[in-house]
C-alpha cells in the first residue's frame, strides 16, 4: 500500500489554544479513512492542514508526495474537498456554480460540461441543474458539493461531514457513491458522527481526542484494543453475582453491570454456552442472553467515557 | 507565507475577474446605483445645455462646458460624478471578501488550484472592468446628448481632454473600490464594512472641506505681522484637503475640463509672467498640471490594495 497522505508531528495552534496537537497519520492509496471524535476535537483543522488551507505551527505533511504549503496548486488540482459548511453562489444555477469551479481547476469547457452533466446525474440533481442554488435545500447543496468533487475527478476526496443534512435515502446513496469512488481507486478521507455508517464503509478510522489521535486502526483492532473483545453478550439473570461467577473464564475481558440483574460481558469469542453453564451451576436463573458483534459505537462510548464533550477554545 | 511558491499567482485570475464582472452586471444593487448615476447625468447635462444656450459667448471649448456648467440649484456633471462615483465603487466592493466568508464559499473556492492572490486581484479587476464600462458608456451618453442638443460635434482636443478626464475618473473610482475592498477584508460583516466605507465617503465629501481649514488654523496660526504665515497656512490647508481623494479628483477634473486653469495651488505673480489671462493651456500642460493629483490617487489605490492583500493572506479560512 503506497501512502498518499503522510502527516508527521502535525501541530496547529490558534493563539494559545492548540487545536491539533502532534498528529502522526499515514493513509494509503485507495483507503477509506474515517475521522471520528467529539465536536472541537480537531478533525476539520486536520483536514484544512492536509489541503494547505491553513499553515501548520509545527510538523510536516505530504499529500501525494507533495508539500501542500509549497506546492498548493498541484495538491489542490488532485484533491477534491467537500467542506463541512458548504456554500454556493445563490444567484447562479447549480450548473453555473460547478462550471465556475471547473474553470478554476483549469478544465476545458467542453470536458467540464460533460463531467458536470454526469456528476449532476450521479447525485440526482440532473433535473434541477438549471435552477438557482438559492432555492436548494441543505441536503441538495450537500449533494451539489459532492458533484463538485466528482467533476474534479480527484485522486483523493476529502469529505468533511458529508452526511450532515442528508435524509436517510441520500445518506444511503452517499454510501454507495463513496464505495464506487473507492472501487475506482480514489482515496477517501471522511469525517462523520454517524458511527454505524463509518463502521460499514471505513477501512480504518482514527479517533480524535482533544487535538490528538487517541486510537487508530480498523474496527476489529479497535474493539479488541479498547474493549478487549469483539463480542458483546448481554445477560439477564436472577440470584447470581455474575462478575464473581465468570471470574477466570477464558475469552472474557470485562463484565459490567447495566442495571440490577443485567450485565454486559465483553469477550473475544462466543461465550454464551459457558456463561449459561456457570449461571446455572451457581444456582442462578437465566432470564435472557443476547450476543452481538461489538461495534464502533461501543468503542466510541467506551473511549470517550467521562470525557466532557465540546472542548471549547 | 512560504518564501517560494510553485505556479503562477495569477492562475485563475481571468476566470475570477470575468465572473465578478458578470455578477455585477446582473446584480440589482448595481443596476440601481447605475440608474441613479444616469438620471443625474442626464439631468445635470440637460440643465447645463440650457445654461450654455442662454449665454451667448465665444467659447473655444463649448463642449467641455457640458461637464462643468452648473445650473442652480443643480451642481455640474463633474460635481455629481465626484459625489456618486464613490457610491458605485463601494457598491461594487464592500462585500468582496467578507461576502465569500458569510456565504461560506471561500473554503470551496480556495480548495481549487488558485492562490488567494488570484481571488483578491480578480475581484478588484472585475470591479474595475465594470467601472470602466460604465464610465465609458456614461461619457458616450453625455457626448451624444451634447451633439444632439448643442448641434455641434466636439473638437479633437475636447475629445482628448474628455478621455483624460475619463481616465482620472477611472483612477478615482479605483481608489474607492480599493477602500471598499480593504474594508471587506478587514471587517467581518458585510453590513459593517458597507457602513465603514460609507462613513469614510461622507467624511471626505461633506466634512473634509470644513475640517481642513480648522485643522490648518490650529496647526499654523497666522501671525498678522508676518504675511508668510498666511501663505503657510493656506498651503497647509491645501495639503490637508488633498488627503481626500475627492479633492484630488476635483482638482484634476478642473484642470482637464477647464483649459484656462493654470495652477492648482496658490498663484504667485511670478507664475503669471507672460501669461494672458484666461488663455487656455495646451493639453500636455494641463496633464502635467494634474499629474501629481492622479499619481497621488494611484498611490493611494496601491496602498489600500496592499492593506487588503496582506490582511487577506493572513486570514484563517474559518474565521
Ligand atoms: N480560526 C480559529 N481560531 C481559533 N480557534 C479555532 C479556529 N478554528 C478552529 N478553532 C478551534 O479548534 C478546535 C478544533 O476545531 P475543529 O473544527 O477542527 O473541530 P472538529 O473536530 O472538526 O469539530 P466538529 O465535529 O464540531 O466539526 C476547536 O476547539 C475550535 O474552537
Ligand atoms: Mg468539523
Amino acid at each position: 500500500m503506497t501512502p498518499v497522505i503522510e502527516a508527521d508531528g502535525l501541530v496547529k495552534r490558534y493563539g494559545r489554544f492548540t487545536a491539533v496537537d502532534g498528529i502522526d497519520l499515514t493513509i494509503g492509496k485507495g483507503e477509506v479513512f474515517g475521522l471520528l471524535g467529539p465536536n472541537g476535537s480537531g478533525k476539520t483543522t486536520t483536514i484544512l492542514l492536509l489541503l494547505g488551507l491553513t499553515e501548520p505551527s509545527a510538523g510536516s505533511i505530504r499529500v501525494l508526495g507533495l508539500d501542500p504549503l509549497r506546492q498548493p496548486l498541484q495538491v489542490k488540482r488532485r484533491v477534491g474537498y467537500l467542506p463541512d459548511q458548504i456554500g454556493f453562489y445563490d444567484h447562479l444555477t447549480a450548473r453555473e456554480n460547478l462550471a465556475y469551479t471547473a474553470r478554476l481547476t483549469g478544465l476545458a469547457s467542453a470536458e467540464a460540461g460533460r463531467r458536470i452533466g454526469e456528476a449532476l446525474g450521479r447525485v440526482r440533481l440532473a433535473d434541477v441543474g438549471d435552477k438557482r442554488v438559492g432555492a436548494f435545500s441543505r441536503g441538495m447543496r450537500q449533494r451539489l458539493g459532492l458533484a463538485e468533487v466528482l467533476v474534479k475527478q480527484a485522486e483523493i476526496a476529502i469529505l468533511d461531514e458529508p452526511t450532515s443534512g442528508l435524509d436517510p435515502q441520500s445518506t444511503q446513496e452517499l454510501l454507495e457513491q463513496i464505495r464506487e469512488l473507492a472501487a475506482e481507486g480514489v482515496t477517501i478521507v471522511l469525517s462523520s458522527h454517524l458511527l454505524s455508517m463509518m463502521q460499514t464503509i471505513c477501512d480504518r478510522v482514527a479517533l480524535f481526542k482533544r487535538g490528538g489521535i487517541g486510537l487508530i486502526g480498523n474496527v476489529a483492532e479497535l474493539t479488541t484494543g479498547v474493549l478487549g473483545g469483539t463480542h458483546v453478550v448481554e445477560v439477564e439473570a436472577n440470584g447470581v453475582d455474575l462478575p464473581c461467577v465468570l471470574k477466570g473464564l477464558p475469552h472474557i475481558s470485562a463484565v459490567s453491570i447495566i442495571r440490577p440483574n443485567h450485565w454486559r460481558v465483553d469477550a473475544s469469542d462466543d461465550v454464551r454456552a459457558e456463561i449459561a453453564r456457570k449461571v446455572v451451576n451457581a444456582g442462578g436463573a437465566l432470564q435472557s442472553m443476547t450476543i452481538r458483534q461489538s461495534s464502533l459505537d461501543d468503542v466510541y462510548v467506551h473511549f470517550f467515557e467521562g470525557e466532557n464533550h465540546d472542548v471549547a477554545a | 507565507m512560504t518564501s517560494r511558491r510553485e505556479g503562477s499567482p495569477f492562475q485563475g485570475l481571468a476566470t475570477v475577474a470575468l465572473k465578478e464582472a458578470a455578477d455585477h452586471m446582473n446584480s440589482a444593487r448595481i443596476h440601481l446605483v447605475m440608474l441613479l448615476v444616469i438620471l443625474t447625468a442626464i439631468g445635470s447635462v440637460y440643465a447645463a445645455i440650457g445654461q450654455i444656450k442662454m449665454t451667448v459667448s465665444e467659447d473655444e471649448f463649448l463642449f467641455l462646458r457640458l461637464f462643468t456648467t452648473a445650473q442652480q440649484p443643480l451642481p455640474s456633471f463633474v460635481s455629481f460624478l465626484g459625489f456618486l462615483i464613490p457610491l458605485v465603487a463601494i457598491a461594487l466592493g464592500f462585500d468582496a471578501i467578507n461576502g465569500e466568508y458569510s456565504r461560506r464559499t471561500l473554503s470551496r473556492i480556495l480548495s481549487q488550484p488558485i492562490y488567494r492572490d488570484a481571488l483578491l486581484t480578480g475581484k478588484f479587476l472585475g470591479g474595475l472592468l465594470v467601472i470602466a464600462i460604465c464610465l465609458l458608456a456614461l461619457w458616450l451618453l453625455v457626448t451624444g446628448l451634447g451633439i444632439l442638443l448643442l448641434g455641434l460635434p466636439p473638437s479633437g482636443e475636447e475629445i482628448a481632454r474628455g478621455l483624460a478626464f475619463l481616465f482620472a475618473s477611472f483612477v478615482y473610482a479605483g481608489v474607492w473600490l480599493a477602500v471598499a475592498m480593504a474594508f471587506s477584508t478587514v471587517v467581518k460583516s458585510p453590513a459593517t464594512s458597507a457602513l465603514c466605507a460609507l462613513t469614510l465617503w461622507l467624511v471626505f465629501t461633506v466634512f473634509w472641506p470644513m475640517l481642513a481649514p480648522l485643522i490648518a488654523g490650529a496647526l499654523a496660526p497666522v501671525d498678522p505681522l508676518n504675511p508668510m504665515t498666511a501663505v503657510h497656512q493656506i498651503n497647509l490647508q491645501q495639503a490637508i484637503a488633498r488627503v481626500s481623494p475627492n479633492v484630488l479628483y476635483g482638482e484634476a477634473t478642473l484642470a482637464l475640463l477647464n483649459p484656462a486653469t493654470r495652477s492648482l495651488g496658490l498663484l504667485f505673480a511670478s507664475q503669471m509672467n507672460g501669461a494672458i489671462m484666461g488663455a487656455p493651456l495646451p493639453l500636455s500642460q494641463s496633464i502635467a498640471l494634474v499629474w501629481p493629483q492622479v499619481a497621488g490617487m494611484i498611490a493611494a489605490l496601491l496602498v489600500l490594495f496592499t492593506i487588503a492583500y496582506v490582511a487577506f493572506q493572513r486570514q484563517e479560512i474559518r474565521a
